[in-house]
C-alpha cells in the first residue's frame, strides 16, 4: 500500500479543526445580523447581552440547523465510504440501493395525494425509502455476488423514478414547486424536536458502520478473499445495508435530496489519506460534515435575505473541486 | 463597470415599465361614478382601522399580496417581498426573501419587519410558526383562484394596513368593471388557453386561474374536462375547435411573434387561427386573479369580438 502523504491521526485532527471552525463560523454568521462580541459576552458572562430575537435565532434556528447539517454530512460521508467499499464500486453511494429514490417517491406521494405538512412528508419518505432499499436487498439476495444487488438497485431506481413521474403528472403548480424544492434539499426544517428524534437513530447507524472497518478492508482484496478471511459476507452485507438505511433514510426524509457528498467525500479522503477504512470512515464523516456545514452556511448568506437550496451548492462547489483533484492526480 | 451596470439596470426597468404600460394603461381603472361617496368608511371597518394601521416595516409573502399592497398605494411601507411578486415592476426594487412557499426564517428576520402579510399558500408552516414565536405579527390572507377570494383578500389587506376605505374603493371599481362585461352577448363562445414556451403545448384545464378568467369573461373553456395545466397533443386543438385561442405573451415571444404563432403547425389549421382570433395575454394576467382581472377580461373580450 502506498504510504499516505499525511499520518492518519494528523489528518483526522486537521479535519476536526476544520469542522469546528466551520461550525463556529456558521453559528455566528447568518442572514440575521448578531453582534459577535455580544454573542461571546452572552455565552461567557452576561445573560442579557442579547435581545429576545437574537437569542431565538441563535438557539432555536441556527444551532439546530448546524447540528442537523453535521449529522447529515457525517451520515452521508460514512455511508458513501461503506457503500463504495462494500460494492467495490467507485460510483456507489447511499442512493444506489434506492434510499434517495424511495424518499422522493414518499415525498411525492405525501405532497400530491395529501396536502399535508413536513411531518407527513418525512414519515412517508422514510417508509418508502426503507421499503425501496429492502426490495433492492431482496432482489440482490438471489445471487451470491454484490454486483447483482447493484444492478437490482439501478433497475429499482429507474422504476421508482418513473412512478414519481407518473404521480407528478397529477400535481398542480403549487405542488410542483414544492416537489422541486424538496428535491433540491434544505436543512431549514431543523428544530430541536426533529433533532432529538433523529439523533439516536442516526448515531446508532453511524457508530455501527464505523466499527465495521475490518470487513471493509478485507473487501478491498475481493469478495472471495474476504470470505476466505472468515467474514460471513451474506449476513454482514445485510447488516451493513440495514445500518446505512438506518443512518441515511431518516435524514433524507427530513432534508430532501442532498447529492454529491456521499459520493465524493470518501474519494477525497482516500486520495488524501489512503485506503485504510479504520481511518477513512471517521475521516469521511468529518469531511462530509464539514462540506454540509460550509454549503449550508453559504446557502444562508450568499443571496440573503433569500436562501439557496443546499443540494445545488454541494454539487456546484464540490463538482469543480473534485474535477480539479482528478486532473491534478493524473498530471502528478 | 458599475455605471454600465446601472445603465443596463435602468434600461431593463424602463423597458419593463414600458412593456407593462403598453399592456395595461390602455385600460386605466375606471372608478364608479359614485366613487366619492364610497370614501366614507363603513362604521364596522372604521373601528378596526385605528387598531391596525401602525405597521411600518412590512414583508409581503405572495405575488397576490404584493400587487394589492401596491394597488392600495401602501408600498412605501414594504421592506420585503417574495420571488413571485412580479407585478408591478416597481416591486422589483424591494428586497426579495425568496419564494413564498419556501420562506427562510432568518432572511425575513433580517429585514426586521413588524408585520408579515402572508398568502394562505405561503409556507412551510414551521417557518411561519418560528417567525411568530420570534414576536413578529403574521397575518394570513385568503389566496385562491376565486373572485370571492380576491375581494376578501383586498379587504383583509386593506384592514390590516388601516386603509379599509381604499380597499372598498378598489373592490367597487373591480366590480364595476366586471359588471360592464355583462353587456356582452350571452352566447358563450368557446376558447382555449395555451402556453407553449418550450415547444410543449400546455392547455389550461379547470381549477386554474386562467379557467376562472375565461369563465368570468362569459366564455366556454374547451378544456374543462381536464384539471390544471396539462400537456395536450396538437390534434386536440383541431378536435375541440375553439373559436378563439388565448396564448400567453412569453409563449408568443418564444415562438417569435404573433405571425409565427399563426403559422405553427399545431395552430395553423384551427378555426381560431384562420379567423385571426388568436389572443395574446400577459402571463401574469393569465396566471392569477388580481386587481387587474378586469384588464385581463377586457383583453380577452376584445380579441373574441374581433372580426
Amino acid at each position: 500500500m502506498r504510504k499516505p502523504p499525511l499520518s492518519y491521526p494528523l489528518g483526522l485532527t486537521i479535519l476536526s479543526m476544520l469542522l469546528l471552525f466551520l461550525m463556529t463560523g456558521s453559528i455566528i454568521n447568518g442572514a440575521y445580523h448578531i453582534d459577535f462580541f455580544r454573542t461571546i459576552n452572552f455565552i461567557s458572562i452576561q445573560p442579557d447581552a442579547l435581545d429576545e430575537i437574537s437569542r431565538n435565532v441563535l438557539f432555536n434556528i441556527r444551532l439546530p440547523r448546524v447540528l442537523l447539517g453535521i449529522l447529515t454530512g457525517s451520515a452521508l460521508g460514512v455511508s458513501g465510504a461503506v457503500m463504495q467499499a462494500l460494492f467495490r464500486n467507485p460510483l456507489a453511494e447511499p442512493g444506489l440501493v434506492g434510499l434517495s429514490a424511495g424518499a422522493s417517491l414518499g415525498a411525492v406521494l405525501a405532497i400530491v395525494m395529501t396536502s399535508s405538512g413536513l411531518l407527513m412528508i418525512s414519515i412517508s419518505a422514510f417508509i418508502c425509502s426503507i421499503a425501496t432499499t429492502y426490495t433492492c436487498y431482496l432482489l440482490g439476495r438471489f445471487s451470491n455476488s454484490n454486483s447483482s444487488m447493484v444492478l437490482a438497485g439501478i433497475a429499482i431506481n429507474a422504476i421508482v423514478f418513473s412512478i414519481v413521474g407518473l404521480i407528478t403528472l397529477n400535481a398542480n403548480d403549487a405542488q410542483l414547486r414544492d416537489l422541486t424544492f424538496w428535491n433540491m434539499g434544505s436543512l431549514s426544517a431543523a428544530n430541536w424536536q426533529i433533532l432529538s428524534l433523529l439523533f439516536p437513530v442516526v448515531m446508532l447507524g453511524i457508530i455501527f458502520l464505523l466499527t465495521r472497518w475490518r470487513l471493509l478492508n478485507a473487501m478491498l482484496l475481493g469478495e472471495r478473499e474476504a470470505q476466505h478471511l472468515g467474514f460471513a459476507l451474506k449476513s454482514l452485507r445485510r447488516q451493513l445495508i440495514l445500518f446505512v438505511a438506518l443512518a441515511v433514510a431518516p435524514l433524507v426524509a427530513v432534508t430532501g435530496g442532498i447529492g454529491f457528498v456521499g459520493l465524493v467525500m470518501p474519494h477525497l479522503i482516500r486520495m488524501w489519506l489512503g485506503a485504510d477504512h479504520r481511518w477513512v470512515l471517521p475521516a469521511s464523516a468529518l469531511a462530509g460534515a464539514s462540506a454540509i456545514t460550509l454549503a449550508d452556511w453559504l446557502a444562508r448568506v450568499l443571496i440573503a435575505p433569500a436562501e439557496l437550496p443546499i443540494g445545488i451548492l454541494t454539487s456546484l462547489v464540490g463538482g469543480p473541486f473534485f474535477i480539479w483533484l482528478l486532473i491534478r492526480g493524473h498530471t502528478r | 463597470m458599475r455605471i454600465l451596470f446601472f445603465i443596463i439596470r435602468f434600461f431593463v426597468l424602463f423597458m419593463m415599465n414600458a412593456y407593462s404600460f403598453a399592456q395595461v394603461t390602455e385600460n386605466p381603472i375606471d372608478y364608479p361614478p359614485h366613487a366619492e361617496s364610497l370614501l366614507a368608511p363603513h362604521p364596522f371597518i372604521a373601528q378596526q382601522s385605528t387598531k391596525n394601521s401602525g405597521a411600518k416595516r412590512i414583508v409581503a409573502l405572495g405575488g397576490g399580496v404584493t400587487e394589492i399592497i401596491f394597488a392600495l398605494e401602501q408600498q412605501a411601507r414594504l421592506v420585503g417581498i417574495d420571488h413571485s411578486s412580479l407585478y408591478p415592476p416597481d416591486a422589483q426594487r424591494i428586497q426579495s426573501v425568496g419564494y413564498y412557499r419556501n420562506v427562510p426564517i432568518e432572511g425575513v428576520l433580517r429585514l426586521k419587519p413588524d408585520l408579515v402579510i402572508a398568502s394562505e399558500q405561503a409556507g412551510p408552516t414551521h417557518s411561519l410558526k418560528h417567525l411568530s414565536s420570534s414576536g413578529i405579527r403574521i397575518e394570513v390572507v385568503s389566496d385562491q383562484p376565486e373572485l370571492s377570494s380576491l375581494y376578501k383578500r383586498i379587504m383583509q389587506i386593506a384592514q390590516i394596513l388601516g386603509v379599509p376605505e381604499r380597499g372598498q374603493l378598489l373592490c367597487d371599481s373591480i366590480e364595476f368593471q366586471l359588471n360592464k362585461s355583462y353587456q356582452y352577448d350571452h352566447q358563450r363562445e368557446s376558447v382555449m388557453m395555451i402556453v407553449m414556451r418550450s415547444g410543449k403545448l400546455l392547455g389550461a384545464g379547470r381549477d386554474t386561474a386562467a379557467a376562472k378568467i375565461i369563465d368570468l369573461a362569459f366564455l366556454n373553456n374547451t378544456l374543462n374536462d381536464v384539471k390544471g395545466y396539462r400537456a395536450i397533443s396538437a390534434e386536440i386543438v383541431s378536435a375541440r375547435m375553439p373559436q378563439s385561442i388565448i396564448i400567453t405573451s412569453l409563449s408568443v415571444q418564444s415562438l417569435g411573434g404573433m405571425h409565427a404563432v399563426a403559422q405553427h403547425p399545431a395552430l395553423s389549421s384551427s378555426t381560431a387561427a384562420r379567423d385571426g382570433r388568436l389572443i395574446e395575454l400577459d402571463d401574469l394576467l393569465a396566471q392569477s386573479l388580481g386587481p387587474r382581472l378586469p384588464t385581463a377580461i377586457e383583453i380577452i373580450r376584445r380579441g373574441v369580438v374581433a372580426q
